[in-house]
């Protein structure tokens, strides 16, 4: 009875816990997403998340879809050999990389390097007290280093996705056309042929959510530091693995609601 | 000028300030000594609202710190740091001019850079440090620069935390006049917290000692030495005996 008692605690301040913290992020989501909208906007900062988020991201995301393209396409020629469907390569290289492959690798390499990145720098300047100091300089630390991050990351990740999509398709393209013998001129036409505007559109959408959590996560953990290199260690961590569960689960209910019907 | 009246603040279990009552008048520079941990830094940032105190009142020239416009009541202090706490992606003028960069204070950025290289100056840095980065700075170069920059607006108030933290005794001696003249060719109001009696002596107009959680002593710097006080008096000679706690 008491070890019922106990379990059923524990589960119960786990769940006040879960809810807290859910209830903190929700604030600040709320409070970032308002920040976009109530002057003063930090131009400078904004246009240097764009190109900390977006252009020095391209390498990585070029090589993460490239290769999963032509792994993708090996996979489905060997798998559909095994009931003749060699052919089909292309569509479902197509599909599995627009609908699925692309948003996710590219939000959870955005994961990897940019919340990873943003939660370290925001920690180390709250551990530092240049947080602090930013708010005695008349500065809100919300507008000045969170709302530009966040923005950037709406923007700019779908750009990244449409970039890991052409690029994870043509590395299925690639790979058929140089070892399994498929000609180049009808991979590309099946390909085209077989997208439609809502395989892109789902793409895109996801790129922009799952950029937001990205941002938001490294954002968030950043400023909830604790003291010192261990609690920066801390919400870096942190940061990063809520960010890949979170994007990893806007996947399943966006995928849901793109693709149920 | 700044009024502290029965501010507490507690974090969990731990009652940092248990009702700290202080005054600091127009253009005096008062000094807060206390040991590690008795809540100086905390008092100190209660003022600025960088932290919530849970009850009493602090009173900024007659105006409630709490109800106050936050862009308005900051614009009027500056802030030293113990760590400078300058900001790594920013040049050393961009730190200093930070607030002449944006903001209600905003001037071109000639003139701001120009304000900047004049407040690097003051503090004893010549013009060349004003496109370095702060990671290229000595300890004591950053801590010149953090001065520079909390009174590159000439704000009225000043707090200075910690100021020779870290430093040399040379260093320390220079900072510690850099602060005392600052202050008195400014005309500001000045808020210093440390342990270093040297910068006590230096800097100081009047002292205040917190001890659990109040202010337990205060008065002319001239008097500490014959406060009479046995916490001042203990923590003033360094000993371990005393009615302050060493843990050891």
């Amino acid at each position: 009875m008491t070890y019922a008692l106990s379990f059923l605690a524990g589960l119960g301040a786990l769940t006040l816990s879960l809810l807290a913290a859910l209830g903190r992020i929700t604030l600040f989501t709320l409070e970032t997403i308002s920040h976009f909208f109530r002057p003063p906007f930090y131009f400078k900062e904004f246009g240097h998340a764009v190109l900390n988020i977006g252009y020095f991201s391209l390498p990585v995301v070029g090589l993460t879809t490239i290769f999963t393209g032509g792994a993708l396409a090996l996979q489905i020629y060997a798998g559909g050999a095994r009931f003749n469907a060699e052919a089909v390569v292309p569509q479902i290289v197509a599909i599995g990389i627009v609908r699925e492959l692309g948003p996710v690798l590219v939000g959870l390499m955005i994961a990897a390097r940019v919340t990873s990145s943003i939660a370290a720098e925001i920690a180390t300047m709250k551990v530092t007290e240049q947080i602090d100091a930013l708010v005695t300089l008349s500065t809100n630390p919300m507008k000045y280093l969170t709302a530009p991050r966040v923005l950037a990351a709406l923007i700019v990740v779908p750009f990244l996705v449409a970039v890991g999509d052409i690029i994870g398709i043509m590395g299925g393209w690639l790979l058929a056309t140089q070892t399994l013998d498929f000609n180049s001129a009808t991979y590309l036409r099946n390909t085209a042929d077989f997208l439609e505007a809502s395989d892109i559109v789902s793409s895109l959408v996801k790129g922009s959510v799952f950029g937001g959590i990205a941002a938001l996560m490294g954002c968030y953990f950043g400023m909830n530091s604790g003291r010192g290199a261990q609690g920066v260690g801390r919400a870096t961590k942190g940061s990063v693995e809520a960010a890949a569960v979170l994007i990893l689960a806007a996947n399943f209910v966006l995928t849901g609601i793109f693709f149920a019907s | 000028m700044i009024r502290m009246e029965q501010v507490k603040k507690s974090f969990g279990s731990n009652h940092v300030l248990q009702g700290v009552d202080l005054h600091i008048p127009k253009a005096e520079s008062m000094v807060i000594i206390g040991g590690s941990g008795t809540g100086k830094s905390v008092a100190l940032k209660c003022i600025l609202g960088l932290v919530r105190p849970d009850s009493g009142r602090i009173m900024v020239d007659g105006q409630d710190a709490k109800t106050a416009e936050r862009d308005a009541f900051l614009a009027r202090f500056g802030m030293l740091f113990q760590g400078a706490a300058l900001f790594d992606s920013l040049s050393v003028w961009q730190n200093v001019a930070f607030r002449l960069l944006r903001g209600s204070l905003k001037r071109p950025k000639d003139e701001a850079r120009e304000i900047a290289i004049e407040k690097l100056r003051r503090v004893g840095l010549k013009a060349d440090v004003a496109d370095r980065y702060p990671a290229e700075l000595s300890g004591g170069m950053q801590k010149r620069v953090g001065l520079a920059r909390a009174i590159a607006a000439d704000p009225e108030i000043i707090f200075f935390d910690e100021p020779t933290t870290g430093l040399d005794p040379i260093m320390a001696g220079v900072i510690n006049d850099l602060i005392r003249e600052i202050v008195v060719e400014m005309g500001a109001t000045a808020m210093t917290i440390t342990h270093d009696m040297s910068s006590v002596r230096a800097i100081a107009d009047k002292v205040a000692m917190l001890h659990d959680g109040v202010i337990q002593w205060t008065g002319p710097v001239g008097d500490l030495d014959a406060s009479g006080d046995p916490y001042v008096a203990q923590f003033i000679s360094g000993s371990p005996d005393g009615p302050i706690e060493a843990v050891r």
